[in-house]
């Protein structure tokens, strides 16, 4: 389990100060995937380097299985350090050492004896599935196969936390899927706590339990997936169940509903033209299914004449929210 | 007489000859072990100790950098000789022969090395650092691990060039009294106008230098795993290396992508 609490970090450019992150707090319990998203911008990265303590946070503190890591002296920095395992965005591996020996590198570094090295990295190969390629220097792999061994070198030294900055945006969508169901494959058979930094919602759909929407340095929306993407006015459901833009229409109003569940797949439109005998114009929607849920939005208008409390009342009834767009 | 008689007639080439390459090789070979002794260190000094590096510290690598490298790269060699004469006298006992000049040349090219070394390990890539770092590794093993073998390829050649370099310069400190293949061609060629010794002189030192190329873009090449096709095209010539190169990931395609999967 990974606790943030009000972690901040003002740099100082010149005479100005700049805050990247403004106060962000999160908790994300054992075992379990946690993304944060975020524009460019947003304070991802820096967020990264105060985990990772590359950089030191201004103030806040960051406690993993109820052990600080932030308020360490210099010299236990290192040791710190060990208990996040990361994968970075470019694989980051060096390219003067095979695939093996890049996944020995965390190893060799707290002096673990030959032979177990080569025992892990075995391992740890087979774990990521690159069996065959020990021997491949970084050049000789796709950025997927490196994306794997970055992964396997992340988890060499048997770390509490992984952090994921950025692992798929370099990679194209069929190896990112590759990847990202390697992680949540990983997280479970390993019990693993998993912190994913990305930009991309897919990431998100596909394998994470919870959500933070980080903003100009502070997280502005987070919970459970089901939670946020239940939430229909927020920022993260529009984004986890997008609809597409669709121009102004005349007539009655136009409104936005979200099933959850069950209800997803019920036919609410028809039993709501049967009840109200009224029209009802489909204007957009999408279905998703996310953490193991199916989501339906859908964007109608309704004939003019339409009672809306009765509507809201009978359509709440089934389960389903209602918001009038703008 | 023909042009082969007279090299074996020739004094300055059957007697004088011999010598002058085995100083010339002493004097490239010894200062070439110092100036990597000490110009690897302080290159990698000049790199840790830089703004932004592993190890900051903006004073004294201010010193270091501008004024001992700076300074000590822009005085011409031949006049930077003839200033350290009396610390080679106190170095070696002489202030003539090749190990006397060892002195000098050293010298004078520790900083020119160490500035190579200093470019070559910034070429290695941050990401690299920042994963050993988060890794744990001290920063003695980052250096270890990570700045020197990352950059080996760019610091065999810094050694090829700066060995190179070493030829020339022993060359004018033979002039000066180092004696060497320098010292044969001013006395002989020069002096005596001898024009046989100056061009068996030349040919000598042009092939030296060949081979302290050949065998540092050989060894370049053997330490460098950073493309995958690379050693095959280099073997093959300059045929292949006019091969198109591969195509990475156009700009854009990660915006489009995103685009794409949000709307599905």
């Amino acid at each position: 389990m990974i606790t943030v609490t009000d972690l901040r970090k003002v740099y100082r450019q010149g005479t100005r100060e700049v805050v990247a992150l403004d106060g962000v707090s999160m908790s994300v319990p054992k075992g379990s995937i946690h993304g944060i998203i975020g524009h460019s911008g947003a304070g991802k990265s820096t967020l990264v380097r105060c985990l990772t303590l590359l950089d030191r946070p201004s103030s806040g503190t960051v406690t993993i299985d109820g052990r600080e890591l932030t308020n360490v002296k210099d010299s236990e920095i290192r040791l710190a350090r060990r208990r996040i395992g990361m994968v970075f965005q470019h694989a980051n591996l060096m390219d003067s050492r095979t695939a093996a020996a890049n996944i020995a590198h965390p190893l060799e570094l707290v002096g673990t004896p030959k032979r177990d090295i080569d025992a892990r990295v075995a391992e740890l190969l087979a774990l990521v599935g690159l069996g065959q390629f020990a021997e491949a220097y970084p050049a000789q792999l796709s950025g997927g196969q490196k994306q794997r061994v970055g992964i396997a070198r992340a988890l060499a030294a048997h770390p509490d936390v992984l952090l994921c900055d950025e692992p798929t945006s370099a990679l194209d969508p069929r190896t990112t899927d590759e990847i990202l169901d390697l992680i949540s494959e990983l997280s479970e058979r390993l019990g693993l706590t998993v912190l994913i930094i990305t930009h991309e919602m897919n990431v998100v759909k596909r394998i994470c339990d919870s959500v933070s929407l980080l903003e100009a340095g502070r997280v502005v929306e987070h919970g459970p997936l089901r939670e946020v993407a239940s939430h229909l006015g927020g920022r993260l459901a529009k984004a986890l169940i997008p609809l597409p833009p669709t121009p102004p229409v005349a007539g009655g109003p136009v409104v936005e509903l979200l099933m959850v569940g069950e209800h997803a797949t019920e036919p609410v439109l028809s039993g709501l033209t049967r009840r109200f005998d009224t029209d009802v114009n489909v204007l957009a929607g999408s279905v998703e299914t996310l953490a193991g849920q199916r989501f339906g939005r859908l964007r109608v208008q309704l004939d003019a004449s339409t009672d809306m409390e009765a509507v809201r009342t009978y359509l709440a009834s089934q389960g389903v929210t209602v918001e009038v767009a703008a | 007489m023909n042009f082969f008689e007279e090299l074996a007639n020739n004094p300055g080439i059957t007697k004088a000859l011999p010598e002058a390459v085995t100083d010339t090789l002493l004097m490239v070979g010894v200062s070439g072990f110092f100036t990597l002794l000490i110009g690897l260190p302080l290159g990698i000094f000049l790199h840790t100790s830089a703004p932004g590096g592993l190890r900051p510290m903006p004073v004294t690598n201010r010193i270091l950098s501008d004024v001992i490298v700076n300074i000590t790269r822009s005085i011409p060699f031949a006049i930077l000789m003839v200033i350290l004469i009396p610390f080679s006298r106190m170095v070696t006992g002489s202030s003539i022969g090749p190990l006397a000049a060892c002195v000098p040349l050293s010298i004078g090219t520790i900083p020119f090395f160490a500035r190579l070394v200093e470019t070559a390990l910034r070429d290695v890539a941050g990401g690299k650092i920042d994963a050993a770092l988060v890794m744990g590794s001290t920063r003695m093993q980052v250096i270890r691990k990570v700045l020197m073998p990352e950059a080996l390829p760019g610091l065999v050649a810094a050694l090829t060039t700066t060995l190179v370099t070493l030829v020339g310069y022993s060359a004018m400190a033979g002039i000066i009294g180092g004696g060497g293949l320098g010292r044969l061609a001013y006395n002989y060629g020069v002096q005596r106008f001898d024009t046989t010794v100056m061009v068996v002189t030349i040919v000598i030192i042009v092939a030296i230098v060949q081979i302290i190329q050949l065998a540092g873009d050989f060894a370049a090449r053997r330490v460098d795993h950073r493309s995958a096709a690379g050693n095959r095209r280099r073997r093959t010539g300059t045929a292949a290396a006019a091969a198109p190169a591969p195509v990475t990931a156009a700009p854009g395609t990660e915006e489009l992508r995103n685009d794409a999967r949000s709307r599905a």
